[in-house]
């Protein structure tokens, strides 16, 4: 199991999270198209390499945490808390 | 048949003793005798015996029957690994003889021995040859089908294994966290020189090893090695910091160096699994010694170089009176000196070094000649052979790094620079080198894996050069011969296997199974690769290796289950329910009454009068702040901007694809503070949900979610006479007009402040849920049992409510929909607000509704009210296809005859259209769609 540096608890066991997957934009619901729409729901890149996902440290500061791993290193070069993403994002 | 013996059965009485003169580093303790059975015959041995190395003294030399073709097998390796010596001791199967050590009284008898130990029936071998071939697997005892109990009692004959009794004790098996800085596998003189180093250097370090003392190799060898044995256990007991865990193993590596580690051989336990977190790991498994394949190689008698030392130097047992050896290397040499040592008369020594060759070892029930390479034939009881090492490389492998093909020493070889940071490799598996030189390089590994466990400052320590010593490449003399003991697989099977077109090594090992036995290859996989590679003319580098998965050694699946673990969780009124009958029901991690024996009476009760139920489980979440409004508007379907203080209402939430979530009614208590409750089941995901959707998305908004499900226990008092009831226990006006339907008041009951009501209706009655702060729960419950006597008050438990919400049409989330059931297939089109201008799903619910297509939830009732359809019974239309389903069924005690829920496809969910029912026996029913309510339609029981 491999270990993720949560930036509230230290690094803890993956099993302490929830993985939730690449974190694709919600398009705008007044305007999306079913493609475009399912395309955000369904459809992964499953990239070999850099990727950036969402965890949530559910059995540990319950954040939701964006984080970039390598997937076939599992190197983790950065993880954010997701609230401060959410609102560089927003700016 | 007749099954008689062709060998003159001996038993403890009239054994051969094999027992040797002391003997210097042997592990027995001869002072004292343990008594034990072996197939029902009393035998004895010494403490430090195993089960094999004390019957081999008595001069014993078959301990099992093979898979397949049930040839007799004796001892080979002398070690866990040994294929041929697994056994049942009392109600454990597959005990491995040859490892585990004697205790008194053990009652050891040998497995898949049909029709006996020592019956050699030929008519056996040729039965299982003509089954069992080459893939039997794919080929035989497929066709026909309606065969396949006759095939089963067939292979049930033939099954290697032993026997669990159904009524073994479930023992205790145990598990343990631990973050050691260092990691060592292998307890031989580099793990223990590199544990030794890594503790000097200030490190934490566990040091295991899989035999029973520390020492490896160095434990059988002659007077150097003993001393060199005594100078590193002295150095490992002088270190605090070296936790030695022997009769244990590291089973696997897994990112980050999370290890796994099983220990044996513990008092009180059975086994414990550790789950270390280690800084770095040091892989230090030493060499396992390769069987070679020739005709007549699985005969007992015909052992390995390390297991003559083994019996000869560890539990002084003379391993036979007459031997050949074939020797490559100077561990064969050195056993030819212990042999002679132990008057063992060394009829012939093969040299394959000079070119030397066996051809083939003749007997029956064990080896009787040998027939050499120039022709001759040499009578022996013992054949020895010393023809090469494996590397064990699966840590290594399992790490990252894919050892390669070296032609030069014959093995398979890691690379240091391909492995991570964290795993670092000592010993036989890097190289060989004296002792001295070995401990040396060690002792600088095991400085290095401390340094970077410990992040210490400074240059990385310079690890000396182990030098590698060129070996012959001897595998297979192309005989024939078993190339897996363990599976019973042939060098031929491997030969037709690749002429049938299996001729990648990954095929090979699935089709026949090589190397898929107890010992996971470790003897078996080079040989197996080394076969393939001949006839398929290639090269073993090209060929390969199949994957070393997890685990290194076989586990226990106790070991892996450990204790049990999963949390329950009761209601504070649990001691009640306990003392009237509730029959529990499992709900998730509750424990709730499923009904207090008469769940018809139940709802009774509740319609006519009045009744309790515990619904603490129910989901509660405290949300505050001034955004709370926007949250429940993007979460739920339909909208909350207008609901004033004091009011409560029902919502459903759907997810992004418009698949229904949840439901459960939220209350405004105060301005800017709200109670949200969920199902049961979903308060968990629900809490996630919402802090997903605060974190990631709207992380402006001011809103604070606190889960508060345990905080309250909760009392539904339902029935005409809850305002009754509940109005002697609270000085708050519960009459219509000042606490009306939908509205919520927090207050004191039965002395109790701070409690939070709401009148719902689920049960479709009037009635209040309370929720009472946790821990006066049980008081209030009580305080309302009593108060209510005269009224008639029962307690109603959760198959009750299942058949109170069905007459009143209620749909369950999970039950009345599943994963795919997308919002307008829930029965609340009238909930969903598609004039919002935005939720959660909202796109999918428009196209939803739009396509116009979905299935609806749908009332449903036989037309035979006596008729029960057990839910998930299929609804077929015109054609004889499936419809739909019956969701949610019961007999209604109020209305007397069955109701139930069903989704149905559109065309045919229009009120009063006839279907037919599919029950699970097979049988046709008509049924009638309804409307989903069955009792009481306008609602006016529930707002009275």
């Amino acid at each position: 199991m491999m270990l993720l540096p949560c930036p509230w608890c230290g690094p803890r066991n993956a099993g302490e999270f929830k993985y939730a997957g690449e974190g694709g934009a919600r398009p705008d619901p007044a305007t999306t198209t079913p493609e475009e729409w399912r395309r955000y729901l369904y459809f992964h890149a499953n990239t070999r390499g850099w990727v950036t996902e969402s965890w949530y440290h559910g059995a540990g500061c319950r954040r939701w945490l964006v984080v970039e791993r390598h997937t076939l290193t599992h190197e983790v070069r950065e993880v954010r808390d997701a609230v401060q993403v959410a609102r560089e994002g927003a700016r | 048949m007749s099954i008689l013996p062709t060998t003159r059965r001996r038993g403890a009485d009239d054994a051969t003793d094999r027992r040797l003169p002391p003997r210097e580093g042997e592990v027995i303790d001869r002072r004292r005798t343990v008594g034990f059975t072996w197939n029902g015959t009393r035998y004895t041995g010494h403490p430090g015996d195993t089960i094999v190395s004390a019957l081999a003294a008595a001069g014993e030399r078959v301990f099992s029957r093979s898979y397949k073709y049930h040839r007799p097998r004796g001892l080979l390796t002398a070690s866990y690994l040994d294929p041929g010596t697994m056994v049942q001791v009392g109600d454990e199967p597959n005990v491995r003889g040859a490892h585990r050590l004697l205790t008194p009284g053990l009652e050891v008898s040998s497995q898949n021995t049909w029709p006996s130990l020592r019956f050699d029936v030929k008519a056996v071998n040729g039965l299982a040859e003509r089954f069992l071939a080459t893939g039997f697997y794919y080929k035989t005892f497929i066709k026909p089908e309606r065969l396949w109990p006759a095939y089963e009692k067939v292979l049930r004959t033939f099954v290697h294994a032993g026997e669990v009794p159904p009524d073994t004790d479930r023992g205790y098996y145990d598990k343990r966290h631990a973050h050691p800085d260092v990691v060592v596998a292998g307890g031989g003189p580099a793990g223990m020189a590199a544990a030794v180093a890594a503790a000097r250097a200030g490190a934490s370090v566990m040091l295991v090893e899989e035999e029973h003392q520390l020492g490896g190799h160095l434990r059988w060898g002659g007077p150097g090695d003993r001393a060199a044995l005594r100078d590193l256990r002295a150095q490992v007991a002088a270190q605090p910091g070296i936790e030695v865990l022997t009769d244990s193993v590291v089973a696997a590596r897994y990112d980050d160096n999370w290890i796994p580690i099983v220990q044996r051989s513990l008092p009180g336990v059975d086994e414990r699994l550790i789950k270390a977190r280690a800084g770095a790991l040091v892989v230090a498994p030493g060499l396992i010694e390769r069987p070679y394949v020739f005709a007549g190689n699985d005969l007992p008698g015909v052992v390995l170089s390390t297991a003559v030392r083994r019996l000869i130097n560890l539990w002084a047992v003379q391993p036979g009176q007459r031997a050949v050896v074939l020797t490559a290397n100077p561990e064969g040499d050195a056993a030819i000196a212990d042999l002679e040592d132990a008057g063992v008369e060394v009829a012939a020594v093969v040299d394959a070094r000079r070119g030397e060759t066996i051809t083939a070892a003749h007997g029956r029930q064990g080896v009787r000649a040998v027939e050499l390479g120039d022709g001759s034939r040499v009578e022996a009881d013992l054949l020895v052979t010393a023809v090469g090492w494996t590397a064990p490389t699966s840590l290594l492998n399992q790490s990252g790094d894919n050892p390669v093909y070296d032609p030069r020493t014959a093995r398979f070889r890691p690379d240091p620079a391909r492995m991570p940071e964290d795993v670092l490799a000592a010993g036989g598996i890097v190289g060989e080198g004296d002792v001295a030189q070995v401990v040396e390089h060690a002792d600088a590994v095991g400085r290095e894996a401390a340094r970077r466990a410990l992040r210490t400052a400074g240059t990385a320590v310079t690890v000396p050069d182990l030098a590698v010593a060129d070996h012959p490449e001897l595998f297979t003399n192309g005989t024939g011969g078993f190339v897996d003991l363990s599976e019973d697989v042939s060098a031929k099977d491997i030969i037709t296997a690749a002429a049938e077109g299996y001729d990648s090594v990954e095929l090979v090992k699935r089709y026949t199974t090589a190397t898929m036995g107890p010992g996971q290859g470790k003897l078996e996989t080079v040989n197996t690769v080394a076969v393939l590679a001949e006839a398929t003319g290639s090269t073993i580098a090209e060929t390969g290796t199949t994957t070393w998965r997890p685990m290194y050694a076989p586990v226990t699946l106790g070991a892996l289950a450990g204790r049990p673990r999963e949390p329950v969780r009761y209601s504070p009124m649990q001691p009640w329910h306990e003392r009237h009958g509730a029959v529990p029901l499992v709900a998730g991690q509750w424990i709730r009454p499923d009904h207090y024996g008469d769940p018809a009476g139940e709802v009774t009760a509740v319609r006519t009068a009045v009744g309790l139920i515990d619904v603490t489980p129910i989901g509660k979440l405290d949300l505050r702040g001034p955004d709370v409004p926007e949250l429940l508007e993007l979460l739920y379907v339909n909208k909350w901007q207008k609901l004033g203080v004091g009011r409560v209402r029902y919502g459903v939430m759907c997810a992004e694809d418009g698949v229904v979530l949840d439901d459960g009614v939220t209350g405004r208590l105060g301005e800017q503070h709200y109670l949200m409750s969920t199902t049961s089941s979903g308060a968990a995901a629900v809490w996630e949900w919402a802090e997903r959707w605060l974190q990631t998305a709207r992380p402006q908004w001011q809103v604070h979610v606190t889960p508060v499900t345990t905080a309250y226990a909760s009392i539904n008092v339902a029935g005409p006479r809850s305002r009754e009831l509940l109005g002697r226990l609270t000085d708050l006006d519960l009459g219509s007009e000042s606490f009306g339907y939908m509205s919520v008041r927090t207050g004191t009951v039965a002395g109790v402040a701070d409690c939070v009501l709401w009148r719902i209706g689920f049960t479709g009655e009037l009635s209040f849920e309370v929720h009472v702060p946790a821990a006066y729960g049980l008081h209030v419950w009580e305080q309302l049992m009593a108060a209510g006597e005269d009224l008639g008050v029962r307690p109603f438990g959760v198959e009750a409510q299942r058949v109170l919400r069905l007459e009143k049409g209620h749909a369950i989330v999970g039950q009345d929909t599943d994963g795919l059931t997308q919002g307008f297939s829930a029965g609340v089109d009238e909930l969903i607000k598609l004039d919002k201008p935005d939720f959660v799903g909202k796109p999918e619910l428009v196209w939803q509704h739009g396509r116009d297509t979905h299935p609806r939830l749908v009332g449903l009732r036989t037309l035979d009210g006596t008729i029960v359809p057990p839910e998930a019974s299929q609804i077929l239309d015109r054609a004889g296809g499936i419809a739909g389903r019956v969701t949610s069924s019961r007999m209604s005690p109020t209305l007397g005859r069955s109701i139930g829920l069903a989704q149905l496809d559109r065309e045919l969910a229009a009120v009063g259209t006839r279907v037919t029912v599919r029950l699970p026996d097979g049988r046709d029913v008509v049924a009638e769609v309804t409307d989903r309510v069955h009792v009481d339609p306008e609602g006016e029981r529930q707002r009275v």
